[in-house]
């Protein structure tokens, strides 16, 4: 019989072997799966993994790594800190379409006024339309003890619909020949989050990505806030002791995810989506909460899950169109990762030793 | 705008039908969390539910075996659910993410090709005389199979927590597992089937909305069903009457404001419909002051060390 | 000779590490108390889940009526007559009493004959207890009860009793010891396991003692002195902590008419508590558990936040201030639970110095962490404590209690507060490490620290305290100086009886 043998303390080679070893596991059992869908699994596995680094057009797809790893990397560095001190904010995809909504609002508002400071003000608005979001499932358990998982997620379907309202109502594009959606952003430069370096990919929501990879880091180990952070997760009670005070800490780490996939949902609508659309959102919300994990919460380890998870949907997008792939076995096997990440996990924390049978 | 076309006796007839998913998958998840597991997977059971259901009802041409099928499809699921939190001690919050995430993707590659497709129909059922009477007959007797197993389901989880052994086990499982442990209690075998029970009431869930509300397959067609029921479970205070009676009040506030939307009320249509939400969301805020009855080991994670 | 009712033969189990028991073997007699008595970590629990089933013994072999006995689980134990009172009480505080009982029971009846059955039990043995009473607001006395009747429902003929007395009054002691003598009488065994000698040599006829996990001697606790039992379940002679003569300062810490609710749902409110504390004073809290202890040391700690004039330090009204305030001005606590209270448990050694010393050891700096200052004070603890570690970096949770505890306490000694509290400073903690500990608390006292102790160690209370004072149900009694303090003194401070009567014989 097998038995689950408690460490005295987390294994650090096992901390980092395991998004390895999740990742394998998924190769595995996703090849399996595209074998069942009929798809030669080394061939789906390769042109999913190689053709977008290595293959013929990569020249085309690496700057698109940074272009969907930025913002689920800028997500995942704020829904991470939550998720290490227990406050568990699931609703990013609706404070990105918030970030989105408000940042190209403000954008909009401008128009057609060329200026230095629209940009700015855009991002600030984008920040703040993701905070504000965020802000209400913070309040209502500061001040009700409400389920903020609960509340953060509703609000994605609130939020949607609000997508729905501006890309048909208020942010419309009155020259847009009735069609749904927000005037292109792309082609108003002041307020165009363009390429920094053409054909780079390279654009300023990848900048603020890294720059919220560093504060991340510098925040969970060198900084009272983020070792408060740390504990509230780890032991509650002693994080009480120590003196953190529970409600400013919900009310930072959920103001600050917010705020970030607020940004992430800028960043998009103003650059490489430039239309608020019905459909402008595509689940970054949700894959960001596989990156956070895939990273082990660590900001590093985001910077490294978040290109992962970007080769995966590029990837993926090649095997489409290549292979014939279905768009949501994609889905699934991003799907998988998670579920071998948390599966794998235990070994951090516990040995597996062979025992005679007894009564544990 | 014409308020008059909304018949009152079809309002409560659709009310009920509205609710019943919702009233599955909440008697379900009320099951596991009185066991102390907390699975926010329900989405993702439901939405395999919904399309294991529909791919078998449209293959075999029987409802009846959509049904099961949906059963087990959510059960399955929940299996997931139970190796990462029960066998691999995974944090419950982040194992129902996974399952949702995971759900949600592989029910889509499940459904491919039945977008589109019509489903064979379960029908009502219809007793002579009673179900003729005007107003009671179509509100109480004139719904299909499911929706008075949903409310049967209801009545024995109610009686079997409250007047059985296997119930008060159940409970003293979710309350303390140290201690039920030291009292010789299979905490996690209990857990385990509770976990079962809840993926497949959540399956159920689904396929109703698949096979008898819709009744047709899209992807992500649940839109957070799953996620309103566990809302329901913290309303219901872990109470399974109290569960109908909420689902009973969200199917009516869904049903009402379509109807709205098709009386073509001066509201926007994404104002109406984004109404469900909040309204879950202003009634856990009302009921959040109150987490007495929530069972005490609830989401913790239960590991027998000797 | 008679055979005995369980004899115990070789019985060996190790655990990764760590030899819980190593061939210990004896004898319990039909109608006999025996104790087991031994330190914290000699084996006592280990022993009793091998008898109850919830542990299989690596190798021996136990004997129950000269039939081979080694039950799967607990369930199986049961049948066989074997019952068992938790130390930690395995109760469900949302259910009821007749609910809880009805779980520890093979075949229970229906509910409401189970009521009648658990009042005329109750009746006849003393325990007075209402069937339909939600555990969760029962005391420990009663809860404790809960558990007795539960086991005497299924008339067993062993009952194993894991230190029932640490959550009685001296009065309620008494009136358990007539119960289990009326048990005795009848014909049931109990295996009593304890370290307070007294006790034992008023109750048991015969006594075994575990060190280390091996037997190392049996005795008749009537004809042995307390000392020499002692002696066999240390392995050396004790040093009692020394206290030097001292005076006493001004008041340090002043408490006055502080009532609170308790956080938790089924916790005690704090009522009107009034005590001063000096300089240099030991004040000793005693008082049965879950009767306001965590509650107490949450609000003088700063966890729980009251009226400002509630509590003064030196003069100041302290009583709004959050807990990194109170110990930048001096005001330090060490709660009861050491694993995710007083300490993280996955948290490095290194990181739970910085729990509570960022303040006065000046580990931060503008909010940015020294981690190499922090480092050498988790060092300085560890040296200065003689906490059995390989070094700092290693896992809370890695350390035995005692070690654990030498640690926390450490910690708040070593930045030398002016009031210090601590709760339950070592409970759990082995003799040795219990001794080192109740010496720095003196130590710091004579430097003129104003000391709160809170313990249900009684005997810890009398060594330590200059004054005592009991809670009972949220109520501090008016605190009296230590010397002189009779037993029945003390007994009615912490709240006499709780309304438990004598068995009726």
């Amino acid at each position: 019989m097998i038995v689950l043998e408690k460490r005295p303390q987390p294994s650090k080679a096992w901390s980092y072997a395991t998004p390895l070893v999740a990742v394998l596991a998924t190769m595995v059992f996703g090849g399996l799966l595209f074998a069942i869908l009929g798809k030669n699994p080394v061939e789906a596995i390769g042109t999913i993994f190689w053709e977008p680094l290595f293959g013929e057009f990569a020249f085309y797809y690496r700057p698109q790594l940074l272009v969907k790893g930025a913002p689920l990397v800028l997500i995942a560095i704020g829904l991470s800190l939550g998720f290490r001190a227990g406050i568990w904010n699931i609703g990013a995809e609706g404070q990105y379409i918030m970030g989105a909504i408000f940042g190209a609002g403000a954008g909009l508002a401008f128009y057609p006024l060329d200026a230095f400071y629209i940009f700015p003000i855009m991002v600030i608005a984008g920040a703040f339309g993701g905070w504000l979001w965020a802000m209400i499932p913070a309040f209502l358990k500061v001040r009700f003890g409400t389920n903020e998982i609960l509340v953060s997620l509703m609000l994605v379907y609130v939020a949607e619909q609000m997508l729905a309202s501006v890309s048909l109502g208020l942010l419309k594009n009155p020259e847009g020949f009735g069609f749904p959606g927000s005037r292109n952003l792309q082609s108003y430069d002041s307020a165009h989050n363009a390429e920094l370096i053409a054909g780079s990919g390279m654009h300023w929501g990848v900048v603020t990505a890294l720059i919220a990879v560093i504060f991340s880091y510098v925040l969970l180990n060198r900084h009272m806030l983020g070792f408060h952070i740390r504990l509230t997760g780890e032991a509650p009670r002693a994080a009480k002791f120590a003196g953190v005070n529970p409600a400013r800490l919900i009310l930072f780490c959920l103001g600050l995810s917010g705020a970030l996939a607020g940004l992430a949902g800028m960043f998009e609508v103003s650059g490489p989506s430039g239309v608020v659309s019905i459909d402008f959102n595509v689940g970054y919300g949700f894959t960001a909460i596989i990156v956070a994990f895939l990273g082990r919460l660590h900001p590093v380890g985001i910077l490294l899950a978040g290109g992962l998870m970007a080769l995966t949907y590029i990837g993926g997008e090649i095997a489409q169109s290549q292979l014939g792939l279905p768009a949501a076995a994609i889905q699934v096997f991003q799907g998988m990762l998670l579920f071998f990440l948390l599966a794998f996990d235990l070994l951090t924390n516990y040995r597996i030793r062979a025992a005679r049978s007894e009564v544990a | 705008m014409d308020l008059g076309e909304i018949n009152p006796v079809l309002l409560v007839a659709s009310l009920m039908v509205a609710a019943t998913p919702l009233l599955l998958a909440a008697i379900g998840e009320l099951v596991v969390e009185k066991a102390g597991v907390l699975n926010l997977g329900v989405e993702g059971m439901m939405i395999v539910g919904a399309i294991s259901g529909f791919a078998i009802s449209v293959e075999t041409g029987s409802p009846w075996l959509g049904f099961i099928a949906a059963a087990i499809g959510g059960a399955v699921l929940s299996l997931l659910f139970v190796v990462l939190t029960q066998v691999a001690l995974a944090n419950q919050v982040a194992s129902g993410l996974a399952l949702t995430l995971f759900g949600l993707g592989f029910s889509a590659l499940m459904g491919q090709s039945y977008v589109g497709v019509k489903p064979p129909s379960m029908g009502d059922i219809h007793i002579p005389v009673i179900s003729d009477i005007p107003v009671i007959g179509p509100i109480l007797f004139q719904h299909d199979p499911i929706l008075y197993v949903g409310i049967a389901l209801t009545a024995a989880v109610w009686a079997t927590l409250k007047y059985t052994r296997v119930g008060l086990i159940l409970r003293a499982v979710g309350e303390n597992h140290d201690a039920a442990h030291a009292l010789g209690y299979k905490v996690i075998k209990i857990r385990v089937m509770a976990i079962l029970f809840g993926g497949a009431c959540a399956g159920l869930g689904g396929a109703y909305i698949s096979l008898i509300r819709v009744p047709q397959w899209t992807e992500g067609m649940t839109a957070g069903v799953g996620w309103i029921a566990l809302a329901l479970v913290v309303f219901a205070s872990w109470k399974p009457w109290r569960a109908l009676l909420g689902a009973y009040l969200f199917g009516g506030i869904t049903v009402l404001q379509l109807n709205l939307q098709a009386a073509g009320v001066a509201i926007p249509v994404e104002y109406l419909a984004m109404s469900p939400y909040i309204i879950t969301i202003l009634v856990l805020v009302i009921l959040s002051a109150d987490k007495s009855s929530a069972p005490a080991s609830l989401g913790r994670t239960f590991h027998a060390s000797h | 000779m008679t055979t005995p009712l369980l004899s115990l033969q070789g019985l060996t189990k190790a655990y990764p590490g760590v030899v819980a028991n190593d061939q210990v073997s004896f004898d319990i007699g039909e109608g006999e108390v025996h104790a087991l008595l031994g330190e914290n970590g000699a084996g006592k629990s280990t022993l009793v889940k091998m008898i109850y089933g919830l542990v299989k013994p690596d190798s021996g072999t136990m004997l129950l009526r000269g039939q081979p006995f080694a039950p799967a689980e607990p369930r199986a134990a049961r049948a066989d007559g074997i019952a068992m009172v938790f130390q930690h009480f395995s109760l469900f505080d949302a259910l009821n009493v007749a609910e809880n009982i009805a779980l520890g029971m093979e075949n229970p009846p229906k509910m409401s004959d189970l009521a009648t059955r658990i009042r005329e039990v109750s009746e006849t043995y003393g325990l007075p207890l209402d069937p339909y009473r939600t555990v969760g607001d029962l005391s420990a006395g009663e809860r404790q009860r809960v558990e007795i009747i539960r086991c005497l429902l299924q008339d067993p003929k062993l009952l194993i009793m894991d230190e029932p007395t640490s959550v009685l009054t001296p009065q309620e002691v008494e009136i358990l010891f007539e119960t289990l003598n009326k048990l005795r009488a009848e014909g049931t065994s109990i295996l009593y396991i304890s370290h307070k000698l007294e006790e034992i040599r008023t109750l048991c006829d015969h006594a075994t003692i575990l060190r280390l996990g091996k037997n190392v001697g049996e005795c008749v606790p009537a004809e042995t002195s307390a000392r020499d039992m002692a002696e066999m379940m240390v392995g050396s002679t004790l040093q009692t902590p020394e206290r030097s003569g001292r005076d006493f300062g001004e008041v340090a810490l002043d408490v006055s008419g502080l009532s609170v609710p308790s956080p938790s749902e089924f916790g005690t409110a704090l009522r009107n508590v009034h005590m001063t504390v000096r300089k240099g004073e030991v004040l000793g809290i005693g008082g049965v558990a879950g009767n306001g202890q965590d509650e107490l040391l949450g609000v003088l700690s700063g966890e729980i936040t009251t009226a400002a004039d509630a509590i003064k330090f030196n003069g100041q009204p302290i009583g709004l201030l959050g807990p990194t305030t109170r110990r930048k001005l001096g005001v330090l606590t060490a709660p009861e639970e050491r694993l995710g209270h007083a300490a993280a448990p996955d948290m490095s050694l290194t990181e739970n110095a910085l729990l509570t010393g960022s303040v006065r050891e000046g580990l931060e700096n503008n909010g940015f962490l020294k981690w190499a200052e922090t480092k050498s004070f988790a060092e300085k603890i560890i040296s200065a404590f003689d906490v059995r570690t390989p070094g700092p970096e290693n896992a809370a949770r890695s350390l035995s209690g005692g070690n654990l505890q030498k640690f926390v306490i450490g910690r708040e000694v070593l930045q030398n507060p002016d009031v210090l509290v601590v709760n339950q400073p070592t409970w759990g903690v082995d003799a040795a490490a219990a001794a080192s500990i109740r010496q720095a608390i003196l130590d710091l006292a004579a430097k003129g620290t104003a000391v709160v102790c809170i313990s249900q160690d009684l005997d810890e209370l009398m060594e330590i305290s200059d004054s005592f004072a009991a809670l009972n149900e949220g109520r501090l009694s008016a605190p009296r100086p230590t010397t002189g303090l009779t037993v029945d003194e003390i007994g009615l401070m912490m709240g006499g009886a709780h309304g438990m009567e004598v068995a009726h014989v």
